[in-house]
């Protein structure tokens, strides 16, 4: 008795996407996550850069996320660590103030090193950092929106490095056995970790081969591509297994000279080096910078 | 004390769990392969649209109980001691203590008389590991009546708890109207002289001790802190006060379990001679329960000679 009847998904998206708008969304958390990691002079600026795209096109677009709304999608940021860019999100579609993103890992902050329910229980599902871990919460939660009969989405992302967690091939098993189509696994497919590239330290592939096996609908898209992502992780809703989408990414994409390096998994640009990954980025259309005191960015 | 019936605390368990399912539909239960060995395949049969079989993977039977309480449920996520605090240590720090997520870690086998397995499968530090994460509730009852008011009680408490139980069947020492309310420990035998302060099933030898004591005109105080955290303050003090000298019992290290958080708290508000009664800072092995007790120490023997100790050193002291 482990497989329970299955709930239909109630495909929300009707409206096609306005990609230029999620385009200038992506182009804003990345200022604000260089602004944010370099005003404080501390967090991970390679991933937060790379998963833009990503959570532009789930909160600019694909999920519904107000939290006040029990059918809403859940998103569990599993590779804690980027939540840079998560906070920024957060901050552009209205659930946290514009202003706040400066506090980013500050004392007494809402805006930890990493994202931390109890400061942000509206928007932080659960808790995450420790690698391996947000996924298995993911598939709790989709097990309890099944059991209440509401048509939830819950979107995890991961890091490919990530997968080397066990735990991820425990959830992936799990997600399965209960043929959670209702759970959609993001991996942020970068190829790096803090030491280097995952190939040499310790392979994944063949993923999407093992995902697949897995029991996996698979899906691989290039991570930086606004219309592939909206149109598979809103067709992930429908499908009739879990979805894992492999989204390449690179890592720190749009700041040429930290792009594809390991040594900006964790490191902080200086105030220089963020004046020129501004400049790289270029500036939004739609929104404007958060204030630093002294107006040092 | 008469010859008491043997009643096997899991089965309490098992058929509490299924009682609180019909009660409250938001009840889930979770197991690693384990569901018959926790009784809580009682509860599959149940309610088999709430129970969740999650295999060989503790950690993720962790994380997906905190999911599941993060939306909504109540999930008892069962294994043994060892597993859930070792194996599943990292989500259940993080998932559940940090996200104070409303999750119970319902847990058998736990201490020495896990028995023949061996130290593998002796969880004798399960206690302390559960103690130091902030906003969990450490409970471990002292027989099957109590551990039936502690899974309504541990359901009834919003947020984690960890609750501990027991392999081998123990005997009744409560009975219905036996108050259970956590963090409040129940005194379950007056006296002055010294406080015998016992945790889980290790109840039994505390009130052995006592009516040894008692042949020898020592009135001892015995004290069931079922609840390890919270600790109830106010009955410590007490004992420190009216007692001055007390004794802990506990199937688990002295480090860092009962005795280590009965000492830590009298260090700081009214220093008493405290006598500890557990396994000191090593690992167990195969054997019997009853031999491992006898060779690691936890015995009404080792209970009443911990008291004289325990007085004497009062008495030095003020003399």
């Amino acid at each position: 008795m482990k497989t329970l009847p299955d709930t239909a998904h109630d495909p929300v998206r009707r409206d096609p996407p306005d990609l230029d708008r999620l385009r200038d969304l992506a182009t804003q958390i990345r200022r604000d996550a260089v602004r944010m990691i370099a005003a404080n002079a501390s967090g991970h600026v390679g991933g937060a850069l790379g998963a833009a795209e990503i959570l532009a096109a789930l909160y600019g677009h694909v999920m519904r996320s107000d939290p006040a709304d029990p059918e809403r999608d859940r998103f569990v940021l599993s590779n804690g660590h980027v939540c840079a860019a998560f906070y920024a999100a957060m901050a552009r579609i209205g659930r946290l103030s514009v202003d706040e993103l400066v506090t980013f890992r500050r004392l007494d902050s809402r805006l930890q090193g990493h994202p931390a329910r109890v400061d942000l229980p509206d928007l932080v599902e659960t808790s995450t950092g420790p690698l391996g871990q947000g996924f298995s919460v993911a598939n709790g939660l989709a097990l309890a929106a099944r059991l209440d009969g509401r048509s939830s989405q819950v979107f995890c992302l991961v890091g490919d490095g990530e997968m080397q967690e066990g735990q991820v091939w425990e959830a992936l098993m799990t997600a399965h056995q209960y043929r959670l189509m209702n759970v959609t696994l993001i991996i942020a497919d970068n190829g790096l970790q803090i030491d280097g590239e995952v190939e040499h330290i310790k392979s994944l592939q063949p993923l999407a081969d093992r995902l697949a096996a897995f029991g996996w609908d698979v899906q691989e898209i290039d991570g930086h591509d606004l219309a592939a992502l909206v149109q598979v992780l809103e067709g992930s809703r429908t499908s009739d297994r879990p979805t894992a989408v492999i989204a390449k990414t690179i890592m720190a994409k749009g700041v040429p000279f930290m792009e594809g390096l390991a040594m900006w998994h964790g490191k902080a640009p200086t105030l220089d080096q963020a004046r020129q990954a501004l400049a790289d980025i270029g500036p939004s259309a739609g929104y404007a910078d958060f204030p630093v005191a002294g107006g040092i960015l | 004390m008469s010859p008491a019936t043997l009643v096997p605390i899991r089965d309490a368990f098992g058929k509490a769990l299924v009682d609180l399912g019909a009660e409250n539909p938001d009840v889930v239960a979770l197991t690693a392969d384990l569901a018959e060995a926790v009784k809580v395949h009682w509860f599959a049969e149940a309610y088999p649209r709430r129970f969740f079989q999650m295999g060989i993977a503790e950690g993720d039977m962790i994380g997906t109980a905190a999911g599941l309480a993060l939306g909504g449920k109540v999930p008892f996520a069962t294994t043994f001691a060892v597993f859930a605090t070792s194996l599943a240590n990292q989500a259940v720090r993080l998932s559940v203590a940090y996200n104070r997520a409303n999750v119970k870690i319902a847990v058998s086998h736990g201490g020495l008389t896990v028995g023949e397995d061996g130290a593998t499968h002796q969880a004798i530090e399960d206690l302390a590991l559960m103690r130091v994460l902030p906003g969990m509730t450490v409970v471990a009852p002292c027989d099957a009546v109590a551990a039936r008011k502690a899974v309504f009680a541990a359901a009834a408490h919003q947020g984690p708890v960890y609750l501990r139980l027991g392999r081998v069947p123990t005997p009744i020492l409560t009975d219905e109207t036996t108050p259970f309310e956590l963090g409040r420990a129940n005194v379950m035998r007056p006296g002055d002289d010294v406080a015998i302060v016992s945790i889980g099933a290790m109840l039994e030898l505390a009130l052995r001790a006592a009516e040894e004591l008692d042949r020898d005109g020592i009135e001892a105080r015995v004290i069931d802190m079922h609840t390890l955290k919270p600790l109830d303050r106010a009955a410590l003090d007490a004992a420190a006060a009216e007692c001055g000298a007390l004794v802990t019992v506990e199937e688990h290290t002295i480090v860092g379990g009962l005795g280590g958080a009965v000492a830590e708290y009298l260090a700081g508000t009214r220093p008493t001679r405290v006598e500890m009664v557990g396994i000191r800072d090593t690992f167990g092995e195969s054997g019997t329960p009853d031999a491992l007790l006898r060779k690691y120490g936890i015995t009404v023997e080792a209970v009443v000679a911990a008291a004289r100790r325990a007085i004497a050193g009062r008495d030095a002291a003020t003399t």
